[in-house]
């Protein structure tokens, strides 16, 4: 297939490009837009870690006091999961959904579009605080009593509750979009099991956005109500119950992992196939396992919070629920190695990536279970070791897998590869510093260092470890760094890629790189699961220009931006706790919803 | 899809879907699925708080059932007006339509005005969102299917201006039916709502 010249709007002016993208439906550019922008989070979450490190790189250091610590940890954590993790996966989610199932766009193009200014003006709402010095200090998971007004007077953990529940929205929606845009739009042939296995994670992930996102919602609304309000759901006092909030938290949070997780599953199920040149390894059992692991991530969120003295039976109940849910995830293990075995392997650096990913997320996997037996995990909770752990899983497996996803379909999207050589450098810092950082992390953890507290002991003899991990951490910012400047470098130095660059067998890899606005010339007929492999002919001749007459794609629109802008300034206008200022957003937001609805979608 | 293809489904209609389903309906159900943890957690949290308040009033004090039973039953009987309202438009009785979204849009409001003068009566025999936990968990729980009933009864009053306007016909049935989902759907909360906050109340 020939090479498409990529077509840089060069005469264009800027305002025509910046209105292009302010006003974009194009389930390509607002995956490209989700993408960068969580890089821009990541950056920040990753400075933030560095200067945790600097903190605790020597004992009883005083480098960076408690309160900006906790704010640190605190806002590390919500960028990762929250500006990071989830994002980053909605990109891949945008851009290929669609390619995969042979679709012209998602199910509801402008609400798409709704879902990443959401994304992005939460992301800027919680970012002020940082920089104003106030963000949220009470951790991730914000606990009550400590997040309430009583213990955290200042306006941080108002961001918390307030800037959570707008990206909630945002990923409600996403979710919405995706589940209707897979059940609906797959393309001609392309039955349930025929979809490639990234799509199904994608599917999976997506019910449980909307089922998890939800419960989060209520738990920040009661937490709201709480701080604002004097409402008593978490307050002892008056017969409410703070262990509820961490009830509540983990029946979103431990879901929310697998929302993490499974994406990076999917990511490595197209990868570790395409360079052993061999289909995937039980491709049903993959497709079940993923939806038992989704059904059963519902059942597990008591094995967090072993230590509020829950009593023997929800103890045992959660210790099994969770050893279960380590099977169909060690039968995805097994499936992966079964698809390398005996194929002709190439180690190009998403290859490397996607193994990467499979063998540390192993280790953290392997982890979990210690946490999931509850005698063990009195000891281990709050240390090192669990931090240890979820780093295993959270950069072992999602980053990792993230990372494999951006070198496998960057050629895709920009129609060029990204530096192989770059590309190593990469892998091998990042690999050996990561490794370097959070294996011994374990042991620091099993000697009883605590998580979450600014200083240690000298007495304690942890200073050498601790001094190690944090000079090692500096491989993982020179790897990061590669990453970036290959990401730059290579969208317009890379060199050209074909529509099939690494010989794929799904439907994206039929298209042309990039893609047409439309996608596909004509939406392509699907007889097999790895159509590309099985029935290269009907793919091969396609030539995807635009067809006589048109091809009716939905029209830009301005109002989902001007709808989720509206949000934003609710949020910051409820901030003054003048009450009938955040009106003031409302009715922007009730406006520009009013003609988004009018509008013709086209 | 092609130019011809394109040509056969008029704007305001989808192009053919993998299941035949209309994508704005299926998403909505799909929304409604997400709506019911949302509810489910609230519900939830009642359940747990209940009997559990240190000061009073306390349910038993307070909630009058005959008249929420009143205001229920004006509320089943709109869901009602919203059948009827939805098969006057798949008929393109524009007078009956008229009819029946006024209806709906009317007992909504009805049912709203009971909830109004409810939350007065309570705030004025002393229960607040902060007097106890029963207030807390009352208030929030049936605060926030007010504002879903809120937000339908203006849902509809749209659609009453739009078929006044003669801009809503058969053809476009599918935007009152998926009104009328969310009607339902809200109606039906109200009914687990109306058996366990009211009937089957404790303490």
């Amino acid at each position: 297939m020939p090479t498409t010249e990529t077509t840089r709007s060069t005469s264009r002016s800027v305002g025509a490009v910046l209105w292009d993208w302010l006003t974009t439906v194009d389930h390509k550019k607002i995956g490209i837009l989700y993408g960068a922008t969580a890089l821009v989070f990541f950056v920040l979450g990753g400075v933030e870690a560095m200067l945790i490190r600097w903190q605790l790189s020597r004992p009883e250091a005083a480098f960076i006091d408690p309160d900006l610590y906790n704010q640190l940890f605190t806002m590390h954590g919500v960028t990762m999961v929250f500006l990071v993790g989830m994002p980053i996966a909605v990109a891949f989610f945008n851009y290929l959904i669609p390619l995969q199932i042979g679709a012209r766009d998602v199910a509801f193009p402008r609400l798409n579009a709704f879902s990443y200014w959401v994304f992005l003006f939460g992301g800027i709402f919680m970012y002020t605080s940082v920089f104003a010095g106030i963000a949220p200090d009470g951790g991730w998971f914000g606990y009550a009593n400590l997040s309430l007004r009583e213990y955290s007077p200042g306006p941080n953990m108002d961001f918390y509750a307030l800037g959570l529940q707008i990206l909630g929205i945002g990923s409600i929606a996403g979710g919405v979009n995706f589940i209707t845009t897979i059940i609906n739009l797959r393309a001609p042939g392309m039955k349930f099991m025929r979809m490639p296995l990234f799509t199904w994670m994608a599917f999976v992930t997506s019910f449980i956005i909307i089922t998890a996102l939800p419960v989060l919602a209520v738990a920040l609304f009661m937490l709201t109500f709480d701080r604002f309000w004097d409402t008593h759901f978490f307050n002892v006092m008056a017969g409410g119950d703070p262990v509820l909030w961490q009830h509540l938290f983990w029946l979103f949070g431990h879901p929310e992992v697998y929302i993490l997780i499974l994406p990076a599953f999917g990511i490595a199920s197209e990868v570790i196939p395409t360079f052993s040149r061999k289909p995937l390894f039980g491709y049903a059992i993959m497709v079940f396992s993923g939806v038992l692991i989704g059904f059963i991530s519902w059942g597990v969120w008591g094995h967090h919070m072993f230590t509020t003295g829950m009593g023997p039976i929800a103890d045992a109940f959660f210790t099994i629920s969770t050893m279960i849910i380590a099977i169909p995830t060690g039968v995805k293990v097994f499936n992966w190695l079964a698809t390398m075995w005996g194929g002709a392997i190439r180690f190009t650096t998403a290859m490397l990536f996607a193994v990467a990913m499979v063998a540390l997320f192993t280790i953290g996997g392997i982890s979990g279970m210690m946490h999931a037996a509850s005698p063990a995990d009195l000891q281990q909770h709050d240390t090192y070791f669990v931090v240890a752990h979820f780093h295993y899983v959270l950069i072992g497996g999602l980053l990792m897998g993230v990372f494999a996803g951006f070198y496998y379909w960057y050629p895709k999207v920009s129609g060029r590869f990204m530096s192989e050589k770059l590309g190593k450098w990469h892998f091998w810092t990042f690999f050996i510093g990561f490794n370097a950082v959070f294996f011994p992390m374990h042991w620091v953890g099993l000697f009883g260092m605590p998580r979450r507290i600014y200083t240690y002991a000298e007495e304690l003899n942890l200073g050498a470890l601790n001094l190690f991990m944090s000079a090692m951490s500096l491989f993982m910012v020179v790897g990061t760094m590669f990453f970036i400047w290959n990401l730059v470098r290579s969208w317009r130095k890379g060199e050209p890629a074909v529509a099939n660059p690494w010989g794929g067998s799904t439907l994206e890899w039929s298209t042309t790189s990039p893609p047409p606005d439309f996608n596909f010339a004509e939406l392509p007929v699907v007889r097999s699961r790895n159509p590309l492999w099985d029935n290269p002919e009907d793919y091969d001749e396609r030539v995807h220009t635009e067809p006589a007459g048109g091809v009716h794609m939905p029209n830009p629109s301005f109002w989902p931006l001007i709808t989720a802008f509206g949000s934003a300034i609710t949020l910051i206008l409820f901030m003054t706790h003048i009450w009938w200022m955040p009106l003031v957003g409302l009715a922007i937001t009730a406006v520009a919803t009013i003609n988004w609805a009018f509008e013709p979608a086209g | 899809m092609n130019a011809e293809a394109h040509a056969a489904h008029p704007a305001h209609s989808h192009p053919p879907t993998a299941t035949g389903l209309d994508n704005l309906k299926l998403g909505f159900w799909v929304f409604l699925g997400s709506e019911t943890l949302f509810f489910g957690t609230f519900i939830a949290t009642y359940m747990i708080y209940v009997g559990r308040s240190l000061e009073g009033p306390y349910p038993h004090e307070i909630l009058d059932i005959p008249l929420t039973t009143v205001s229920t039953f004006i509320l089943l009987m709109s869901s009602l007006a919203m059948v009827l309202a939805l098969n006057a438009v798949q008929k393109d009785n524009r007078r009956g339509a008229l009819l029946w979204l006024m209806m709906t849009a009317g007992l909504g409001s009805i049912f709203l005005g009971f909830q109004a003068y409810e939350f007065t009566h309570f705030y004025n025999e002393g229960l607040t969102l902060q007097s106890s936990i029963f207030g807390t968990t009352f208030f929030i729980l049936t605060g926030f299917h007010g504002i879903h009933v809120t937000v339908g009864v203006i849902w509809l009053m749209i659609l009453w201006l739009q078929t006044y306007a003669g801009r809503i016909r058969s053809a476009d049935a599918l935007k009152v039916e998926i009104a009328g989902l969310y009607w339902h759907f809200v109606d039906i909360v109200w009914i687990v709502i109306f058996m366990l906050v009211y009937l089957m109340q404790e303490g």
